[in-house]
């Protein structure tokens, strides 16, 4: 119960405080709106733009999540091979450094001319591109570093590759994908924003957020970035609550 | 010719960046069915890759390795391996821990059937009422045991051991040691045990196979002439005291300050 309460209690406390602080800060300069909004206009944006709140966030989220569960395929299939091949490791890693290191801002006139008004596609696709690296380098070093005896215990069997990666490889580098996961989804959700926001006639909360400066509405561009903190917070709570239920025992076993 | 397991003029060398090393040279061990089989050997001197040979992991460069008579071309179904580190898979139940080689074995072996199988051996090691628990939460020496339940799970002909007991303290080893034997004559396995504790060996051991350091060859065998009834007092005994000296002085020789006046510096 007091866990319970102080798990769900600090955090809504330390909000509240942040809240306040802004508020005062706001008021204390005298600050007008175009300078900088205070918590208490924001209520009056979310009241008049609710549509296009939650249209905006539909549209960032399921982007985000398309472009994430395509990074974790690619991400896993390419953390496979370099596990497993020390020539293809070998190969690919500095290529794909040099890709991770890429600022992915350049790429989005890259994506917006190579595929001119798929809007949706050039989205997903920046979402995907930014945050597949983490999740395929970790994949490979859990593979890579897996002691040969928890091999060897099914090798000597006569077990597949296949069944070893199932049984043994995969689970046993489940801990080291999720933390891989919680960088790709924050990654993730900031590539599909930085599509929204860049791309003239763009859509989600981005694009929310791109109206609100054309329009000079600055309470509107706000309320904007408290609602993308809030799915940000959304999308890396459903991974954590995910490393629960699929990696939870790792978690117990270090206590 | 009755041999389960007939190791044969095996040669074997890793090919590493600065050359071949040669690691295995002229091995012979011959291990009837049913015998224990334990074998030391200075450190580094090539033991756990006979075990890998034996295991069918890996195939030897020279001679041959064979089992009931058939040279072993690759894994086979019918062995069980134990390590030094007991592998448990930390997501799975003790239970589950041991059913594991069942699962690649006889996939079509019902679970009730897999489950009964592991609760009897779990039993027979003292694990009675940990099958749910996870590896984390068993001691050093639960580990172990568990991890020998998976290793004859699938009632294999060769059980391979590489130093099990190796990162135990000394009371706990001494009781798997007693496990070990009682395992014995409840299951049907011919055994391979590297280990480096020579009263380990003689205790364990139907016979007990000195290597020779680097690259390692057959140096020496020593039959245990114990009953099969082995209390932990017996390893007291002036007899067993003499064949410890005997094995001492060989392990000795095969770390290459046995002979000569380097036995006095070697004490
Ligand atoms: N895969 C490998 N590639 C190259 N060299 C190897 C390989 N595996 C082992 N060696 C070398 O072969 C030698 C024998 O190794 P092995 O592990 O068989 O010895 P061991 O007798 O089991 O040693 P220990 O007593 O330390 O367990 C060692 O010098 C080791 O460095
Ligand atoms: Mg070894």
């Amino acid at each position: 119960m007091n866990t319970a309460l102080r798990k769900v209690g600090v955090p809504v406390l330390s909000i509240l405080i942040f809240l306040v602080l802004w508020e005062l800060l706001v008021w204390a300069n005298g600050w007008p709106n175009y300078v900088m909004a205070s918590p208490s206009d924001l209520p009056e944006a979310y009241a008049r733009f609710w549509e296009l709140f939650l249209l905006g966030s539909w549209q960032t989220l399921w982007r985000t999540v398309a472009g994430l569960l395509l990074a974790v395929i690619f991400g896993l299939a390419l953390g496979m091979v370099m596990g497993f091949s020390r020539i293809v490791r070998d190969g690919l890693y500095p290529l794909l450094v040099g890709f991770n290191a890429i600022p992915k801002a350049t790429l989005v006139p890259v994506l917006a001319l190579l595929f001119i008004g798929q809007h949706n596609f050039n989205t997903v696709m920046m979402a995907f591109l930014i945050s597949f690296f983490p999740i395929a380098v970790s994949v490979a070093i859990g593979l890579s570093t897996l002691e040969p005896e928890y091999r060897d215990i099914l090798r000597a069997l006569g077990a597949s590759r296949m069944t070893i990666f199932w049984k043994i490889a995969l689970p046993k580098t489940l801990p080291e994908f999720f933390g891989a996961l919680k960088v790709a989804v924050t990654l993730a959700f900031i590539g599909t924003n930085l599509v929204e926001i860049v791309s003239p006639h763009g859509r989600g909360l981005g694009a929310l957020f791109l109206s609100g400066q054309t329009n000079s509405n600055y309470p509107l561009m706000f309320a904007v970035l408290i609602a993308l903190a809030v799915l940000g917070i959304v999308l890396y709570y459903a991974v954590v609550a995910m490393e629960r239920i699929f990696a939870g025992w790792a978690e117990r076993a270090e206590t | 010719m009755s041999d389960l397991i007939d190791i044969r003029g095996v040669a074997h060398a890793y090919r590493t960046p600065s050359g071949p090393l040669p690691v295995l040279d002229g091995l012979d061990i011959a291990i009837p069915r049913g015998e224990f089989c334990a074998v030391v050997g200075p450190s580094g001197c090539g033991k756990s890759t006979l075990t890998r040979l034996v295991a069918g992991l890996m195939k030897p460069d020279k001679g041959e390795v064979r089992l009931d008579g058939a040279p072993i071309r690759g894994p086979r179904k019918n062995v069980g391996m134990a390590f030094q580190n007991p592998v448990l898979l930390e997501w799975r139940s003790i239970l589950d821990n041991v059913i594991l080689p069942l699962e690649i074995v006889a996939p079509s072996m019902p679970r009730k059937e897999r489950v009964a199988r592991a609760e009897e051996l779990l039993a027979m090691v003292g694990l009675e009422g940990f099958e749910a628990k996870r590896p984390s939460e068993l001691s050093g020496g639960m580990r172990q045991r568990a991890s020998l339940c998976r290793a004859i799970v699938h009632k294999p002909d060769v059980l391979i051991m590489d130093e099990p007991f190796g990162a135990l303290d000394n009371f706990t080893r001494e009781d798997l040691w007693q496990t070990m034997r009682q395992l014995r004559a409840a299951e049907p396995f011919t055994a391979v045990l590297i280990t480096h504790d020579l009263r380990e060996s003689v205790y364990l051991g139907d016979q007990v196979v000195v290597l020779s350091g680097r690259p390692a060859r057959t140096q020496y065998v020593m039959n245990v002439d114990l009953p099969d009834e082995r209390p932990l007092d017996i390893l007291y005994t002036p007899k067993v005291g003499e064949m410890l000296h005997v094995l001492r002085d060989q392990i000795k020789i095969a770390q290459g300050r046995g002979e000569g006046p380097g036995e006095g510096a070697a004490a």
